[in-house]
């Protein structure tokens, strides 16, 4: 099974420094792209792997690059982002503190695809290792020649900068993410105008994920149809897992894309933890639907999560066991969204605290049968298509389907009036 | 007043960017850097230096979770508060922080020692509960492990 991503990260823990990136064939994907190809066939053949962006959404990667306008004059951008602060995600951190030149190469074959000029990894300010061996990474890519002005003799040049934010989930969001940049507050902007023509300063930007540019130079040198092969199903590649919550091993791994939620805790994770029972998990961070036991069979890839009534989001799950408190889990999740939510359209910003205390009121012993409803309501009132970002709609999926897979838990705590998890925590 | 140093930093950042504004957080974060925290008047002497209205800094300055618009102490500790740290009981951490600050979140312990916050998750989940402080992260944080860990910072 390979492992393209992650198989040349030390276990140790220790960073693949530049001479030992090269001894394993880095930058030979970069020398290739220079020499022999023209920057539109780079993004067809990104577009034919059928690499789908890892950060969360899913889009084609290929697509997305292509609607650059490549005639249009000025500055253009590219902006990796290791913003990652979704609760119970942490596979980006592995690749940002593990191999950071496996990113840089990436990046500056996707800049050259889209012919940026300038180039920067916007990374969230808790990642302190992943700060030092970036900005160490940067600067020995442009000392060995692979950044600044005419990269390795071609015509082609690039700038990169390391950005470390200022600690807000909505900087993780693409257009949020290009005001942050801007010094600006981090709040979502109108699209269209998509960030692809009209992005960072008005120039035409693409946004990528971490995970999603570490892969383009395993596809430049070994193609499509390997990169598709390493898969279990359509969806293209391997995928960084991860699992936390009461488990044997918690941890991460990098697997074949389609890989069952079963294989995935059982094998990989350990299974649960002695005395613990699966309840359920969210498949791909906070912001995704609880999957439960009857889905235990389904494959993590982006159709078969989808089928199931979740989203693989980023891959990473986080595990429910019959200790924990449903309520109290979902409680502790519309907390983090009410807080980062960013205020700046009023479903949100005024329906998830709400949600966030009548969860609370539950937990307390103080609800009412009628809360469940107010609930429903809050999950179509915050849906898909009535706020101006994903943050809301986002923040709603572990709510409905908790409401719906843990209805009895929920009833409980009105009919006993107090919380019936004698150990549970707010 | 801005000091020199601050001064000269600032105006590095502005030759990176093509507007100046565009520099607002990278200056607020020289600024706390010096400062521990930003002032009423560190945002007056931004503004005026970004010519942007002190409105419009205080309006960045306020939406980051780690810009401090009032003072700190010495050592920032941020308690991972989301949902992994949640079911591995980050609970009983903030309980036994509180006992030996004897603080709460958004305080700061009377000598000035130790400010205690949340934070969203720290992105270490597989070791969680987890809690940083200053620069340094801790994995799998046992409730008595703290006491040893708060020794090292004066
Ligand atoms: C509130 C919010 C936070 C997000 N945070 C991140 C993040 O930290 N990292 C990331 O790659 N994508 C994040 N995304 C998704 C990005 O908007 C965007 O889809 C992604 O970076 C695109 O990269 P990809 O196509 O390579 O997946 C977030 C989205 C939302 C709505
Ligand atoms: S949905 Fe929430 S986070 Fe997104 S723009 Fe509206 S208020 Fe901001
Ligand atoms: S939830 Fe605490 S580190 Fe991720």
């Amino acid at each position: 099974m390979e492992r393209p991503l992650t198989q040349h990260i030390p276990d140790s823990g220790a960073t693949l420094h530049i001479r030992e990136y090269e001894a394993v064939g880095g930058y030979t994907a970069l020398k290739k792209v220079l020499r022999e190809m023209e920057p539109a066939q780079v993004t067809t053949l990104v577009k034919d792997s059928k690499l789908k962006g890892r950060g969360g959404a899913g889009f084609d990667t290929g697509m997305k690059w292509s609607f650059v306008p490549m005639n249009m004059p000025g500055p253009k951008y590219l902006i990796a982002n290791a913003d990652e602060m979704e609760p119970g995600t942490f596979k980006d951190r592995w690749l940002l503190e593990g191999n950071p030149h496996q990113l840089l190469e990436g990046m500056i074959i996707a800049a050259y695809a889209i012919q940026a000029t300038d180039a920067f990894v916007f990374l969230r300010w808790a990642y302190k290792d992943a700060a030092r061996e970036m900005r160490r990474a940067i600067a020995d890519a442009y000392t060995a020649g692979y950044l600044g002005k005419n990269i390795l003799g071609s015509s082609f040049s690039l700038e990169m900068q390391l950005h470390t934010g200022v600690g807000r989930y909505m900087c993780g969001e693409e257009t949020a993410l290009l005001n942050s940049l801007e010094g600006k507050r981090a709040t979502p902007r109108a699209k269209p105008p998509f960030p692809q023509v009209s992005g960072l300063f008005g120039k035409p930007t693409i946004v990528n994920n971490v995970e999603t540019l570490s892969w383009i130079s395993h596809i430049v040198n070994k193609g499509e149809a390997w990169f598709k092969s390493l898969s279990y199903t359509a969806d293209g590649g391997t995928k960084i897992y991860g699992v936390s919550g009461r488990v044997n091993k918690p941890g991460a791994w990098e697997l074949p894309m389609g890989i069952t939620m079963r294989e995935l805790l059982e094998e990989h994770a350990g299974g649960m933890r002695n005395g613990y029972r699966f309840r359920g998990a969210l498949p791909g961070g906070a912001s995704t639907d609880f999957l439960t036991e009857v889905h235990l069979d389904v494959k993590m890839d982006f159709a078969g999560v989808t089928a199931a009534g979740s989203r693989l989001g980023t891959g990473t799950m986080v595990v429910l066991d019959d200790h924990t408190c449903p309520v109290g889990f979902v409680h502790n999740l519309e907390h983090f969204f009410a807080q980062e939510s960013c205020g700046f359209c009023t479903p949100c910003r005024e329906g998830l605290p709400w949600a966030e205390k009548i969860l609370w009121s539950l937990e307390n012993g103080t609800g009412v049968p009628a809360d469940l409803d107010l609930l429903e309501m809050h999950t179509q009132m915050l849906g898909p298509g009535n706020t101006f970002c994903a943050l809301a709609p986002g923040a709603m999926e572990p709510l409905q389907s908790a409401l719906k897979y843990f209805r009895e838990d929920f009833e409980q705590h009105i009919k006993e009036k107090k919380c019936p998890y004698a150990h549970h925590q707010h | 007043m801005l000091t020199a140093i601050e001064i000269e930093k600032i105006t590095h950042e502005l030759q990176q960017v093509p507007v100046k504004k565009a520099a607002c957080i990278e200056a607020l974060k020289i600024v706390q850097q010096q400062r521990r925290w930003i002032s009423d008047e560190s945002v007056e002497d931004i503004a005026a230096m970004l010519e942007m209205s002190t409105a419009e800094v205080d309006s960045v300055a306020t939406f980051y979770n780690l810009i401090f618009r009032q003072p700190v102490g010495r050592h920032i500790i941020l308690l991972c508060d989301s949902i992994s740290c949640y079911v591995m009981g980050f609970t009983a951490l903030r309980q036994q922080l509180q006992n030996l600050l004897h603080i709460n979140y958004g305080q700061t312990t009377t000598d000035e020692r130790f400010t205690l916050l949340p934070n969203a998750c720290l992105g270490t989940c597989d070791h969680a509960p987890a809690l940083m402080i200053d620069e340094d992260l801790y994995r799998d944080v046992k409730a008595e492990d703290l006491e040893k860990i708060l020794e090292k910072y004066s």
